[in-house]
């Protein structure tokens, strides 16, 4: 069944704010296998313009995805969660992520379309630092599968 | 910001160096544990084959992850990247051998856009498939 366009432009509350710790961006960089030192030592980030060590781009997507879990979740949208895919990702810097930010995520449903019995629904998260500052948009688009 | 490259010296068409980057079943248990991310389909083959998949895939965010940094590495800051979007088109297909399976990234300048960035456009390949589609970078150069 196709999804209720008037979800379209629905906003859920601020996520809690997500502490951004050196020794995670490190994990992650090592995960991804990137030895870019922007990441682990602050004085080669301090060297580039930044306060304390980045993180790699695509890191603020755990935090992203789980605030988008409040969309993928709710129970008055009804998306069947074990039939979505991840169809699209997008990202737009504000600033790079950095060790210390306190960042909180408010997610909007920009989208929603029906394509061949698919449901594709586009959530933007909006990544706000503890001053307010924006710091990265975050647009996930979801598929969910026509059932078969 | 600190980039590397500077807005002068690229031209439309310039190439950045090919990468490749290998992925085992180990590369994804540590990627699933640093993103959290712990979707069976990437770690469970017997999961993944219910579902209907030929192997374990690769997380779509880990490709991602690789694939920048061919952006990355050429300009040297991270924090130079001022947009960036894929399209997970093909999973790349992770089999539980020595061997595992690796994505192969290119990448060339499409676009010089305003204010020192530069429009990237990236393929990313796997097993001769082309497992990202629509996947363009915006990078601001010194």
């Amino acid at each position: 069944m196709a999804l209720d366009q008037s979800f379209v432009g629905r906003s859920y509350p601020p996520t809690d704010p997500y502490e951004v710790g050196r020794e995670k961006i490190r994990e992650f960089a090592e995960a991804v296998g990137d030895a870019n030192p922007a990441y682990t030592d602050p004085e080669a980030a301090k060297a580039l313009g930044h306060a304390d060590v980045i993180a790699p781009p695509t890191f603020v997507f755990a935090i992203t995805f789980k605030a988008a879990g409040q969309v993928i979740e709710d129970p008055q949208l009804g998306l069947d969660y074990s039939r979505v895919v991840h169809g699209d990702q997008k990202f737009a810097y504000t600033r790079p992520v950095r060790a210390g930010d306190r960042l909180t995520v408010t997610s909007t449903i920009e989208a929603i379309k029906s394509m061949a019995g698919n449901d594709i629904l586009d959530i933007r998260g909006e990544v706000h630092d503890e001053t307010g500052e924006h710091v990265v948009t975050a647009i996930t688009k979801l598929v969910s599968r026509a059932g078969g | 910001m600190a980039a590397k490259i500077t807005y002068g010296d690229v031209e439309v068409g310039t190439e950045l160096p090919t990468q490749t980057f290998p992925v085992t079943r180990a590369t994804l248990v540590q990627y699933a544990g640093a993103s959290g991310d712990f979707n069976p389909i990437h770690w469970n083959e017997k999961f993944a084959v219910e579902v209907g998949l030929p192997d374990v895939i690769a997380h779509g965010m880990f490709t991602m992850a690789e694939a920048i940094r061919v952006v990355t590495d050429w300009v040297g800051d991270p924090g130079a990247v001022v947009e960036y979007g894929v399209r997970f088109t093909k999973p790349v297909i992770v089999p539980n051998d020595d061997k595992g399976a690796t994505v192969e990234v290119s990448a060339k300048v499409a676009a010089k856009l305003d204010d020192n960035t530069v429009r990237v456009d990236l393929t990313a390949t796997s097993a001769g498939q082309k497992v990202l589609g629509m996947s363009r970078a915006v990078v601001r150069l010194a």
